[in-house]
């Protein structure tokens, strides 16, 4: 008896070693700051006053939040970033997997190509796009001119400025949606589809009745990452068109970069960014209870 | 096995802090100080470090400096440094060079936890901002104290660039300003004359349509629509940001028709660029633009100089043409010090070398680095003699008609107000509002941000 205790005693003090260099650094540099946040949330704190000068300012920074128009069109062009990126990401993940789902030659090839652009820094990308996306020399523009169409200049154009991010950013990400899509397709058994088979059933309804019930939970989980991405655009916009032209580009997480570090708001910067939890921890609610009614599990 | 090992890493263990202990009794008694000097102190009496502060020169220190315009200069930086501890054989500098786009929050996260530099480099708009916020040490009194030194040695806009409220809080380490480059071969094959400081709006726009050739791809005259370029015009103009008492005065008929002649020489003469451009809004497009003999006017800061000596073509400079008055950018570097510095002395006697010491100035002159802010001829010979642009002088005459960032009555707003003012600018740039309802919004905004 002595002895299996001590070793239950001994894996313990085990595990915790273990674990205690990540715990440390779990504490130090995101629980610590997440606590201190609230308080700075609360606070007129501009990163040069002393801890002493520092006065607490009740709700008047998430007061702010809701009466400062930047905050507003902030928060809207993340909707619209939303609304734009979510269908399109979603649909072309699906139908990527499947093509990559099939048994062709250099399949790996395909799948590691469209995988590239995940794995590539948002920085290097951003450059490369803005040259792409150029109005007057950009390759963008050229090809749509050679069929015809003249195009707008991107970046510059307060009105297309958001379409191209959205369009970027959609490129970047769709290998990430794709092969986990893809990894749900190869997850379901070939049962159900030779079952189906014997009973006569079409593509389409074996589509609707079989993939996408069985892909469910994957698309769920594609479709909560992508929510939180979403509500988080941050680095392509700043290299991309730095929050303009004339604000149309203006994320959320912008705003708290743009009034911490260069506007010294840090306490403004604090409830924006809860303000922003707030808003993604509903989100994610209520596709949990959206979970409920939609996704089905095997088993 | 196990037990075997646990036992070896103990004595190992024990061993370590027992030597350890022994390391930290031998230091406690053999001089208390030994913590505050690096130097083993061969005389270990108590007295001495202690309670009177000996004469400075005996103890060497160390002070540490941050900069951002010695990127790319950093020999010249170096060979500086190393000037003034020759003649200071006390003092150790420990310099750091962060690049401009990383500066700012560098120096900020640094201030925010207390460990900032004892001497640090500020551009004027940021020295208001961190005077105000009671960061800088107040420089007055040891200035006062100082026999050996006279502030006519600089000139004086510069030096008064780094006053706060009277107080004389850094001392100014450089300067530039923007002025009117053109290229002479492309003038020239008009037969048209140079310009010079008579020029106003109307003979620059007369000469730019002129030399505009929109076959060749060359244009007459290019300023860029931003915030730094806004606030010169409309002072051009006989306007400006703020009134004399530093009331917002964003929207006035003079900065309204500025802000239209800025864009007419676009949209309406032709003169310029278009204004969505994209490949003008790039970075260093209009300098690749100028250097490729495609620009014939342009207003560009003097930190060019360097980039056009081995231009294809004939360039000079002139004073920028303006509407009702002349008006030039002036940008100021200067070192400040920590309002918590220990050195006060040795940083004094650093700030006082690398920003006049005829040592250390020629040495900035000869890298090209920045115009030194001295006002002694003498010592200036060098930078003028150094072509192009022959007419280096107007480099100096800009400063007679000189205006300053307008920062206004809260330094602490200014990135915010010139965040608000571009978001306007760009709107009437693209043409979605008047160039009225811009300044009108913009006027608004800055009226909201200050009132707060």
């Amino acid at each position: 008896m002595r002895m299996v205790g001590q070793r239950k005693w001994n894996r313990r003090t085990a595990a915790f070693v273990f674990l205690l260099p990540a715990v440390l650094g779990l504490i130090a540099f995101q629980l610590l700051p997440m606590i201190s946040s609230i308080f700075i949330s609360f606070s007129d704190w501009d990163l040069l006053s002393k801890w002493t000068q520092i006065h607490f300012i009740g709700w008047t920074n998430y007061v702010e939040v809701f009466s400062n128009e930047k905050s507003y069109t902030s928060i809207k062009n993340v909707f619209i970033f939303l609304i734009g990126y979510m269908p399109v990401i979603t649909l072309l993940g699906i139908m990527f997997a499947v093509l990559l789902n099939r048994n062709i030659r250099a399949i790996k090839l395909y799948r590691a190509a469209i995988f590239v652009p995940v794995i590539t820094s948002w920085v290097a990308v951003s450059i490369v796009w803005r040259w792409l996306l150029n109005g007057q020399s950009g390759l963008i523009n050229y090809a749509l001119s050679k069929i015809g169409i003249e195009g707008p200049i991107w970046l510059q154009d307060d009105h297309w400025a958001m379409v191209a991010i959205i369009a970027v950013t959609i490129w970047k990400d769709i290998g990430f949606v794709s092969i986990i899509l893809l990894a749900g397709l190869q997850d379901i058994s070939e049962d159900y589809y030779e079952a189906a088979n014997l009973d006569g059933a079409s593509a389409w309804s074996k589509l609707i009745k079989i993939t996408i019930p069985l892909l469910s939970p994957t698309l769920f989980f594609i479709i909560t990452i992508s929510l939180i991405n979403s509500f988080q655009v941050f680095d392509q916009v700043l290299i991309m068109t730095n929050g303009g032209p004339a604000g149309a580009t203006s994320t959320i997480v912008e705003q708290v970069y743009r009034n911490a570090f260069q506007f010294n708001k840090m306490g403004f910067a604090a409830a924006q960014s809860w303000v922003l939890f707030v808003i993604i921890f509903s989100v994610t609610m209520v596709m949990q209870w959206l979970q409920r009614r939609w996704v089905v599990y095997e088993r | 096995m196990l037990r075997k090992s646990g036992a070896i890493l103990l004595v190992a263990i024990m061993i370590i802090i027992s030597a350890c202990g022994s390391n930290n009794n031998n230091k406690v008694e053999s001089s208390p100080s030994a913590t505050k000097s690096p130097e083993p102190s061969p005389s270990p009496s108590p007295t001495a470090s202690e309670s009177d502060s000996p004469s400075p020169s005996a103890k060497p220190v160390t002070i540490k400096l941050l900069t951002y315009t010695a990127n790319g200069q950093e020999e010249t930086l170096k060979a500086m440094v190393e000037a003034f501890q020759a003649k200071n054989q006390d003092v150790t500098v420990d310099y750091e060079v962060v690049p401009y786009a990383d500066y700012d929050t560098k120096l900020t996260t640094l201030l925010a936890s207390g460990s900032e530099p004892d001497i640090y480099e500020v551009g004027y708009e940021n020295f208001r901002k961190y005077a105000a916020k009671d960061l800088l040490l107040d420089l007055s009194p040891i200035i006062a104290a100082d026999t050996s030194f006279n502030p006519a040695i600089y000139k004086k806009l510069a030096y008064d660039a780094f006053n706060y409220n009277g107080k004389q809080m850094g001392v100014t380490e450089s300067f530039s300003d923007v002025v009117l480059y053109y290229n002479k071969d492309l003038f020239d094959a008009k037969q048209m004359k140079y310009p010079d400081a008579s020029w106003t709006w109307k003979e620059e726009l007369e000469a730019a349509q002129k030399l505009t050739d929109p076959k060749a791809g060359v244009w007459g005259t290019y300023a860029p629509i931003q915030f730094y370029e806004f606030y010169k015009t409309i002072v051009q103009n006989g306007g400006g940001v703020f009134d004399a008492s530093g009331n917002p005065t964003v929207n006035s008929p003079a900065n309204v028709e500025a802000l239209q002649w800025m864009i007419d020489k676009a949209s309406k003469y032709k003169v310029s660029p278009a204004l969505n451009d994209d490949t003008f809004n790039q970075p260093d497009a209009d300098l690749n633009a100028f250097l490729a003999g495609k620009i014939a006017m342009v207003r560009f800061g003097i930190w060019n100089f360097g980039r056009f000596k081995d231009a294809p073509f004939k360039w000079d400079i002139a004073l920028e043409p303006g509407n009702t008055q002349k008006a030039h950018h002036f940008f100021a570097d200067g070192l400040v010090a920590s309002k918590n510095t220990k050195q006060s002395d040795a940083v004094w006697r650093f700030l006082k070398f690398f920003t006049s010491d005829p040592d250390s100035v020629s040495k900035r002159i000869a890298a090209g680095w920045s115009v030194p802010a001295v006002a002694d001829d003498a010592v200036m010979d060098a930078y003028y003699k150094q072509t192009p642009p022959e007419s280096k002088k107007v480099v100096i005459e800009a400063l007679d008609s000189l205006v300053l960032p307008p920062v206004g009555p809260k330094p602490e707003k200014w990135g915010e107000l010139q965040t608000a003012v571009v978001e306007q600018l760009d709107k009437a740039k693209l043409g979605r509002i008047t160039a009225q309802k811009a300044l009108d919004n913009a006027q608004k905004s800055v009226e909201a941000l200050l009132s707060k």
